[in-house]
């Protein structure tokens, strides 16, 4: 399997990549760590005629603390945001998703933006980024703009940016110590594709749930939130969680879909399993996997 | 037709300068170099036959472009063989039968090397986590991870 021809144009800036775009349209691509692309045009799903490598693009590389927020550069590897100390400080919820990423050498290459932009409906960063309120900053040749993370993705592999845009940051604003936060999946074998999984956060300060998040992921076309759930945690004490109502409040406002291993009943049953962990987590009982 | 491209990577310490077609895999590029160890199995990223390491840290060949290594550092299996920095883990596959046809073997030995150099002392899970991602179709992982498990205990001063 090998990939259609294309030529080959590596940035160094993102006005390098806006010169890319305006001479090429929606046939140039932007290739950050290829994890996915790649495999795609392999295959022949996607038949490029330009890739703009954007690996030395420094505006979208690095992560800092600024303020009450961290910035995760869009060219990030998976693996820099796993060791990150800053991030494992300010946001324990990417921490704990990264390790569920794929595994070890596709995280080496791998970057938070192209996964994010790839907006797989099992990957975990959509999910992290949507319980977390991120903001993603695009750039194009006119000017800039900030998306909140509902509004980044629209469905299967769709996000809201139009074809002379790139992702250049992601602003994940800092958790505060009284944040719980819960990550898990479950999958069939370590790095496959989750069959359910779920990112959750919220702040739990003498005893009470406040701005509970459960965000569910590969269960429908993008990660999806139980609004009726949150309502019922929110306020609740902890010691006196009625689980099975918040497990029904889920299964009202999300059906999920069947995929092509898993039926929509067995990935409702595995959101309710791992809701009961992120419960416990909210409860102090360990946190997510 | 596309534009071919000069590139020159560093490649188990010697420098070769070729021109390629953007297309081309880190994998192909390897192959045609006469260094066939990594080998190409899925070439979609899923088994890990084509692991190499770029820079330091293992890269799929496949899902990796040539064009992308360029002025960069790459080791295969044949680089690391002739430095010697894994004949331990090398015995020690043989010795516990971590290898039958061996297609997999270059790739997962590639992996291992970085995980013992990132971990030094894996737990068992720790080295199925890490080999996760490199398929192998004979042994059943078992013998891999005593093979692994052993060479980690023997680098640490440990008796076997």
């Amino acid at each position: 399997m090998k990939p259609n021809a294309f030529n080959y144009v590596r940035a160094k800036s993102l006005d390098d990549i806006f010169s890319v775009f305006s001479e090429h349209g929606d046939e140039a691509k932007i290739l950050a760590g290829g994890q996915s692309l790649i495999p795609t045009m392999n295959m022949r799903f996607a038949a490029p005629d330009v890739l703009i490598d954007v690996s030395d693009v420094d505006e979208m590389k690095g992560i800092q603390v600024i303020d009450n927020s961290l910035r995760i550069g869009a060219m990030s590897r998976h693996v820099d945001v796993l060791n990150s100390a800053d991030v494992a400080e300010h946001s324990p919820l990417i921490s704990m998703a990264m390790p569920n990423i794929a595994h070890a050498t596709i995280r080496n290459r791998g970057t938070f933006g192209g996964s994010l932009c790839h907006a797989d409906p099992a990957s975990e960063l959509p999910a992290c980024t949507l319980a977390l309120d991120a903001k993603f900053n695009i750039a194009s040749a006119t000017g800039s703009r900030t998306v909140a993370a509902a509004d980044f993705i629209e469905g299967t592999y769709t996000t809201c940016m139009s074809e002379n845009e790139v992702l250049v940051s992601v602003d994940v604003p800092s958790s505060t110590s009284d944040t719980v936060a819960f990550f898990d999946e479950i999958a069939r074998r370590k790095g496959d594709y989750a069959m359910a999984g779920l990112a959750a956060k919220a702040t739990v300060s003498d005893g009470k749930i406040a701005n509970p998040r459960l965000v569910y992921f590969a269960v429908g076309d993008v990660a999806l939130s139980s609004p009726s759930a949150e309502k019922i945690l929110s306020g609740a004490t902890i010691t006196d969680i009625d689980t099975d109502a918040v497990c029904d409040a889920i299964a009202s406002d999300i059906e999920p879909f069947d995929d092509l291993t898993t039926s929509g009943p067995a990935k409702l049953a595995m959101m309710k399993v791992l809701t009961r962990r992120a419960l416990n987590a909210f409860s102090g009982n360990g946190g997510g996997s | 037709m596309t534009d071919a491209v000069a590139i020159t990577i560093n490649v188990n310490g010697e420098t070769i300068s070729q021109t390629v077609e953007p297309r081309l895999s880190l994998a192909d590029f390897l192959r045609a170099e006469g260094l066939t160890g990594t080998h190409l199995g899925c070439e979609h990223g899923v088994c890990g036959a084509c692991t190499v390491q770029v820079d330091g840290r293992t890269a799929r060949g496949c899902l990796t472009l040539a064009i992308q290594c360029n002025g960069l550092e790459v080791e295969t299996i044949e680089g690391a063989t002739d430095k010697g920095s894994i004949v331990d883990l090398q015995e020690a596959f043989v010795e516990h039968n971590a290898l039958q046809c061996g297609f997999c073997t270059p790739g997962m030995l590639m992996s291992v090397d970085e995980l013992l150099r990132d971990n030094p002392s894996p737990s068992r899970d720790e080295i199925r986590d890490h080999l996760s991602g490199n398929y192998c179709r004979c042994t059943g992982y078992q013998s891999i991870v005593d093979a692994v498990e052993q060479v980690a205990r023997q680098r640490a001063g440990g008796a076997q």
